[in-house]
């Protein structure tokens, strides 16, 4: 090999890492396959929700459930570039307007979720004024997040390669993206205490992918989940429809004129679960346990309408016996 | 030497033992005052509430002006409910006292049809005015019982906490004044419900159609097992068990279930016809293959399949790598909101994991649905001037007294907020605003 030839090669390899560097903010990541339409969640819904943005159609926040905001958007941008279609569904041709008219940084836009921050994706503007770190920390960081900016655009071009890394690596969990990105900046103190190593780590696990989650109309996750604390303690060892019973019983309690009004206000009820007299119910539930509150808020209703239910074996009272019985399931007797 | 050691160091730790046991003693006794008080508390404000309730319900019978009686039965509907609550913190729920909450929320139901009803065009039937000299009277004996109770519980220092010990120990022999002085209030009311059997009270519940859509001859077990097999999607019958239902449900069923190491399956069936009314399917769902959309053909083809006729779609959400779709029935064109079905499909190869019909076999029927009294023109002035339509459609809702009606059905834009509106499509009357969530921060991942 000649020295020549060295230089070259050199030369080249330089070149090409430079092309590398100055391509990557225009990087381009395309949605999949399929066609996305309302109550949808996951990354094809944060891009379509980020390109909406980029061009102005969409003003919410960009937390990967496409929920009414979104559609609006999306049937006035079906409406603004005269697509066939008004129907508020991402197919091929309504994608396909959209990447030609309109950038997405993946990269960015996956890291600020992944960050918690509240941030926007308007075109045209620069990506560090439309971000900012989580209400709360808000104030004392603010100074330290201004010192801390060239940092952080360092920061972000270490992540976009990164991210091309993991583009050719199609399996690369966002997990691991995390922890690199976490390992690789120890010292970014602006990424404040959600961000440091074990509790980025347990967020990851949870499946922080999206900024929201789809909840059914009227219910809050915290009325899911001290539902499924009440289920998970009352009927952990009884088959899934008979956990979907239970759930169920709690709204039917709260339908029927005879009980509180409330969800909380059925469960907390005094003598009403014996789960909740004896402490059970602060028990830590399943996913099992939320399926089936979840299933019953949605209409299913395995009791067959039924107010009461008891354990035959443990039941002391003998007023229970008296009432009309609709089924069994499990150890529990539904009733009336 | 030793022997006195040991005697000091045992009298020392006696006497530790004996302040550690009194300390615990003090917290135990001061948390059971605690719930004692709020025992007292709720029971005490019933009273008050049930005295004031009949108090108020007597001006209402002496007022004449409409302009007053409006009001006046908003402030009776929110006594009752404030008068439930109160009940519902009492440790009576393995009593029989039920009796009267139904009293309490049917006076509730009636104040409130009055209430929201136009008394300047619509005064008080005479029936009405005859209900609620019932109710007048009714109250008074449940106050007065109550009132003696209450007397009894203050004169003798009677404890809610010991209620709750006998009714836990079911102690046949305890007696106990305040559970007796329940247990009349409970048999007066009982006599009640008799004599209101004839008025507008009863009867106002809006979704308790007994399954009028049920059609078919009575299956068998063995027929019924066999369909079981076939919506199970398995081959053989040894891990399906079958049981009827008893004397409480609504009508007849068999309850099918299906067990088989990680798949597990439930179905309710009714006997009649052998109308599948609810199935779920409990296995692990894996990472997810199929879009939302995708979900949807298949729900839509399962619906279509099954005797389901006209089903539109009308709302989809992925939960968990899992679809959930609601079908509405449309009857040329008009949607039924009481007509719904839910399917639910797996996204990771796209079984159907569950499907209820209840609400399909209990309100559909063949309705004779009105031509629209106003257009939609008209409808649309009726809606918040603020609000940017989007969309329209025609419906048939249940409205607050339970009735159905003809509706336009609105989704309009205000802010940042989708909000669905029906306005009467017979008089223009809004007749329900619903503000459209359905999702929310992610907490789990905070």
């Amino acid at each position: 090999m000649t020295k020549k030839m060295f230089l070259f090669t050199i030369i080249i390899c330089f070149m090409s890492i430079g092309l590398h560097v100055t391509n990557q903010p225009k990087q381009v990541e395309a949605f999949s396959e399929q066609v996305i339409q309302r109550g949808a969640v996951g990354d094809d819904v944060i891009e379509l929700q980020a390109r909406l943005q980029y061009i102005g159609f969409y003003h919410g926040e960009i937390d990967g459930v496409f929920g009414w905001g979104t559609y609006w958007a999306l049937r006035n941008f079906q409406k603004e570039f005269e697509l066939t279609n008004v129907d508020g569904l991402a197919g091929e041709k309504t994608k396909e307007m959209l990447e030609r008219a309109t950038e997405y940084d993946d990269a960015f836009v996956k890291e600020q979720i992944r960050k918690g921050n509240r941030f926007t994706h308007y075109g045209g503007m620069s990506k560090e004024k439309q971000t900012a770190p989580k209400k709360k920390q808000e104030q004392p960081n603010q100074q330290q997040q201004e010192q801390q900016q060239p940092n952080q655009q360092q920061q972000e071009q270490q992540q976009q390669e990164q991210q091309q890394n993991n583009n050719q690596d199609q399996n690369a969990s966002p997990k691991e993206q995390g922890q690199n990105a976490n390992e690789e900046n120890p010292g970014n103190e602006a990424d404040g205490p959600a961000n440091e190593g074990g509790e980025a780590d347990t967020a990851e696990e949870e499946g922080r992918t999206t900024a929201a989650v789809n909840v059914p109309q009227g219910f809050s996750q915290n009325d899911i989940n001290l539902m499924a604390n009440a289920v998970y303690g009352e009927a952990r060892g009884e088959p899934y429809e008979g956990q979907v019973a239970v759930a169920a019983v709690i709204l039917n309690r709260v339908e029927s004129p005879t009980f509180p009004n409330t969800v909380s206000g059925v469960i907390f009820e005094p003598r009403a679960f014996t789960a909740v007299s004896d402490g059970q119910i602060w028990l830590t539930p399943n996913d099992k346990a939320r399926e089936a509150v979840l299933d019953a808020i949605n209409g299913w209703d395995p009791s067959g309408n039924a107010i009461y239910y008891f354990n035959p074996d443990t039941a002391t009272s003998g007023w229970i016996w008296g009432r009309p019985q609709i089924k069994r399931i499990g150890k529990h007797i539904f009733c009336k | 030497m030793i022997r006195w050691i040991v005697i000091t160091i045992l009298s020392v730790g006696i006497v530790g033992t004996a302040v550690w046991g009194y300390q615990e003693h003090q917290e135990k006794n001061a948390i059971l005052i605690q719930a004692e008080n709020n025992y007292q508390r709720s029971f005490h404000e019933l009273s008050y509430h049930i005295d004031l309730l009949h108090d108020k319900i007597g001006t209402a019978k002496a007022m004449n002006s409409e302009e007053r009686l409006s009001p006046q039965f908003v402030e009776i509907w929110r006594l009752t409910s404030e008068a439930l609550s109160d009940v519902g913190q009492l440790p009576l729920t393995l009593m029989p006292f039920n009796k009267t909450e139904e009293f309490l929320s049917n006076i509730g139901d009636f104040t409130y049809r009055t209430a929201v009803r136009d008394l300047e065009n619509e005064p008080l039937s005479d029936e009405e005015t005859e209900t609620l000299n019932n109710l007048y009277e009714q109250s008074a004996d449940i106050k007065d019982e109550l009132r003696k109770v209450q007397h009894e519980v203050i004169d003798n220092n009677l404890r809610w906490m010991d209620v709750e010990m006998a009714l836990a120990t079911q102690d046949e022999q305890a007696d106990n004044t305040i559970i007796d002085g329940f247990e009349t209030v409970e048999k007066k009311v009982e006599g009640f419900a008799e004599s209101n059997a004839n008025s507008a009270l009863i009867g106002t519940s809006s979704n308790n159609h007994k399954y009028q859509n049920l059609q078919g001859d009575d299956y068998s077990e063995n027929e019924a097992i066999d369909k079981g097999k076939e919506l199970f999607n398995v081959q053989d019958e040894d891990n399906i068990r079958i049981t009827e239902s008893g004397d409480g449900a609504d009508i007849p069923l068999y309850s099918l279930s299906y067990r088989d190491g990680e798949k597990n399956a439930y179905m309710d069936m009714s006997q009649k016809g052998g109308h599948p009314l609810s199935l779920l399917v409990d296995r692990p769902v894996g990472e997810k293959q199929l879009s939302l959309n995708e979900g949807q053909q298949i729900a839509e083809d399962y619906v279509r399949n099954h005797e389901f006729e006209n089903m539109e779609i009308f709302e989809t959400t992925e939960y968990n790598n899992t679809g959930l779709y609601s079908f509405l029935y449309s009857q040329n064109g008009v949607r039924v909101y009481s007509d719904a079905i839910e399917v639910k499909v797996g996204l990771d190869n796209g079984d159907i994991l569950g499907v209820t019909a209840r609400n399909y076999y209990m309100n559909h029927q063949d309705r004779d649905i009105p031509e629209p009294g106003i257009s939609s023109e008209e409808a649309k002035d009726m809606v918040n001037t603020n609000v940017d339509i989007q969309e329209e459609f025609l419906a048939v809702i249940d409205n607050d007294l339970g009735e159905e009606v003809l509706v336009y059905e609105f989704l309009g834009i205000l802010g940042n907020d989708t909000y669905r509106i029906f306005i009467n499509a017979m008089d223009g009357t809004e007749e329900k605003v619903e503000r459209m969530d359905g999702k929310e921060i992610n907490f789990a991942a905070m």
